[in-house]
């Protein structure tokens, strides 16, 4: 069977079940979009390029499944760099396709010509360029299996015009043929046993869940290794959902605005059994002072993890949940009795009853405080509810405050930290999973970069719902200039008002709300909540003044956590040199 | 810790031979690898091996502030890289090449310093001396040095090449 390279490449997206892909069409990528009208594949017709990378992964990261995204040459290549490097950094499993100039005019700067794949060699796990449409089914089988095995990453396929123009005789490959890549899955039995024997000397151990244990399907793996060992979870900014947090034993997040007792759990424990987490900064502080008691277990798919940061006493390399399976067997058969732990125990139970969360929602109902807001979000939606988080303060309270008990319920950018990452990524995983309920919890700064993909939710029927934290500054900066620079606020406000986000949500096809005081909060979400044939934006007037705790300054010890707003002065003193 | 000097800085240089496929872009991948890691590149010498699919690259790294093992496991990920063999000094082969256009005011001194070296002039007029040596890379130091005394007008290397000792 003879068919045009674009056509064998949507014929390939089919046979890798590819079932939305999420694009914008333009002059090199035209040929690729004209099989797409004759294909099976749904195609979100995003607004701007950046959006369609976040969408597939937010697809990605409640289906489990590759996200896809198409776009053209040139500028939207360069729009996709972001999306790449946060599918990166994050460990999203992510094919990009990228139209390219005619081969014959690759580095004569021709019209929308970039170097797409010198481009994106840093932000991918892998790239390709075709040369030849002979290629193609076999460079989208490799690309999908590169994206979603071992440690998952996003894979870019550049395409230029007269591949996708050309002819070739179809196939599909059987199998896979990359001689330089082979992860290990299979875990070394002896490390097992390593690991077992130090987790049953162990007075202090705790558990450092991480993104890696969620990649690996293994939430269950681990409720049956904390059943049998009684251990405590910590569950890291990407690992939120992955261990219930109506579990006693589960601590909450750690790192520089994590709770008291994850950040001190850490500190004083004597082991550390980190599960697919990367010892990243905004978890250690500064790594020198981070747990110093604690032996480390390292259990990751990446071996390059392995003492990148904090040198483990035992590092298992391979599948997070084959790990788990088989520390529980070991545990079972080969555990002989395990210290005392009841004073562990005591220590950390003081510590949540001493240090929980806190905030003061006004009597009257203003100031509106963000916290109030998330709790009665959290309270008034399905508890199954897919929340999908920008970057900043919103995005912290949002960890902190929403109880999450089912893994794949939080969707966030954790490791480059993209604002205006929440609405395109709440669209792509509201595509991934249309029967859910999905919230975006945005911030007024983070809502304007990316907005205008809620005209692709409104056109493409796709009902998201939109939280905006509205307090008028960039506050998580704000925060920072009030703490470390002498409360000289630099470029931060951005204005309640402008824009009017109600009529501009309206403008977008979407139902707008404005709520500013605890009183209409409620009523305001219920509202929301039975708004399905269009996406829903409510502009929550929240006080701009509020700051997020607790709080490690940056480049500190996770020792000089400052608790709440009587440790300001502290904070000023020792976080002389954030970054 | 003390600042290193260059000199300890050099005598933490590992050799890594490094076996990729050959296709465009995969030096890109390497070199991009080692500047956005913060690792660095002594020497690089890249060509073709046997067999024309395959190409080795050795690459001579200063391990001062960065663990050896960190940088052959992030190598080890690029989708490209077949194989990393890490050749210690002590049980490797190491050669190295340099032409240098040194100033031809006594050809016969410089004759007789290449001729210690097992080095030869491959060129002359009556004013400038192109001299060859490939041996190792210290014996290439210690020439280089010695060049300096007629005055060195131009001078390159070839990063060094290495292959594992054989066995008894």
């Amino acid at each position: 069977m003879e068919l045009t390279g674009a056509q064998a490449l949507i014929k390939s997206l089919e046979m890798c079940d590819v079932e939305v892909m999420f694009g914008l069409p333009g002059g090199a990528i035209l040929p690729v979009y004209d099989p797409i009208l004759d294909s099976k594949i749904r195609h979100v017709l995003v607004r701007h390029e950046q959006g369609a990378g976040h969408m597939a992964q937010g697809y990605a990261n409640v289906t489990g499944k590759p996200g896809v995204a198409i776009v053209t040459s040139g500028p939207a290549a360069t729009n996709i760099v972001t999306p790449l490097c946060d599918a990166y950094m994050d460990s999203v499993p992510m094919v990009a396709i990228t139209g390219q100039v005619a081969l014959g005019s690759i580095g004569s700067d021709a019209f929308q010509e970039c170097d797409t794949t010198g481009i994106t060699m840093a932000v991918t796990k892998h790239n390709y360029l075709i040369t030849d449409p002979s290629d193609i089914p076999r460079i989208v089988k490799e690309a999908f299996h590169i994206a979603t095995t071992g440690r998952p990453g996003p894979v870019l396929i550049d395409v230029p015009k007269d591949v996708s123009n050309e002819m070739m005789e179809w196939y599909w490959p059987d199998e896979v043929d990359l001689p330089g890549y082979a992860p290990s899955t299979e875990v070394d039995p002896q490390k097992i046993s390593e690991a077992i024997e130090l987790i049953c000397a162990s007075e202090r151990p705790v558990i450092y869940a991480g993104g890696g244990l969620l990649k690996a399907r293994a939430s269950d793996a681990l409720k049956r290794f904390v059943e049998a060992t009684g251990i405590h979870v910590v569950t890291t900014l990407m690992a939120r959902g992955v261990f219930p947090d109506s579990d006693p034993l589960c601590l909450g997040m750690p790192g520089m605005h994590g709770n008291y007792t994850s950040v001190m759990a850490f500190q004083r424990s004597d082991l550390l059994i980190n599960l697919g987490a990367r010892f990243d900064d905004r978890v250690t502080g500064n790594a020198e002072f981070f747990a110093p008691d604690a032996k480390i277990i390292h259990v990751d798919i990446d071996p390059a993890e392995h003492g990148k940061v904090r040198r483990p006493d035992v590092a298992i390399q391979g599948d997070a949940k084959r790990a788990l399976e088989a520390l529980i067997v070991e545990f079972q058969t080969s555990a002989g009795s395990t210290p005392d732990r009841s004073a562990w125990k005591s220590t950390i139970s003081g510590w949540q009853e001493q240090h929980p969360l806190t905030y003061e929602q006004a009597d009257g109902g203003f100031p509106l405080k963000p916290q109030f807001v998330l709790e009665q979000l959290r309270d008034n939606t399905p508890d199954d509810t897919i929340v999908v988080a920008g970057v900043g303060q919103h995005q912290m309270w949002a960890s902190q405050y929403w109880k999450f008990d089912y893994p794949y319920t939080w969707v966030n950018s954790g490791g480059l930290g993209t604002m205006g990452f929440a609405v395109p990524a709440a669209i792509g995983a509201k595509a991934g999973q249309p029967d859910r309920t999905v919230w975006a919890i945005d911030g007024d700064g983070c809502f304007q970069m990316t907005a205008q993909e809620l005209i692709t939710a409104a056109a493409e029927k796709i009902p998201v719902k939109i939280a905006i934290l509205n307090n008028a500054y960039l506050g998580m900066v704000r925060q920072w200039q009030e703490l470390f620079y002498e409360e000289r606020y630099s470029e931060v406000y951005l204005s309640p008002d402008h824009p009017d986000y109600v009529g501009w949500a309206e403008a977008m096809g979407c139902a707008g709300i404005r709520v500013e005081s605890a009183e209409e909060v409620v009523s305001a979400i219920e509202k929301a909540n039975s708004i399905n044939d269009r996406p829903v934006v409510i502009d929550f007037r929240v006080d701009a003044f509020e700051k997020v705790y607790p709080m490690v300054p940056a480049g500190g010890s996770n020792d000089d956590i400052i608790l709440g707003p009587e440790g300001d002065a502290d904070a000023k003193a020792k976080g002389t040199a954030p970054s | 810790m003390t600042k290193a000097t260059d000199t300890e800085a050099q005598q933490d240089l590992h050799i890594l031979a490094v076996l990729v496929e050959n296709r465009f872009g995969v030096l890109a991948r390497i070199a991009g690898l080692f500047s956005r890691r913060g690792f660095n590149i002594f020497s690089l010498a890249v060509a073709p091996t046997d067999d024309a699919t395959l190409s080795r690259i050795i690459i001579v790294v200063d391990v001062h502030n960065t663990d050896v093992a960190q940088i052959t496991k992030q190598l080890d990920k690029l989708v490209n890289v077949l194989e990393i063999t890490e050749l210690q000094p002590a049980t490797s082969i190491e050669r190295e090449l340099m032409l240098a256009r040194v100033i031809g005011a006594d050809p016969e001194a410089v004759e007789q310093l290449l001729t210690q070296y097992g080095g030869s002039i491959v060129d002359s007029n009556d004013k400038e001396i192109i001299v060859s040596l490939h041996a190792h890379p210290d014996q290439l130091d210690l020439c280089e040095s010695a060049l300096h005394k007629f005055g060195i007008l131009e001078l390159q290397r070839t990063g060094r090449i290495a292959l594992g000792r054989l066995g008894d």
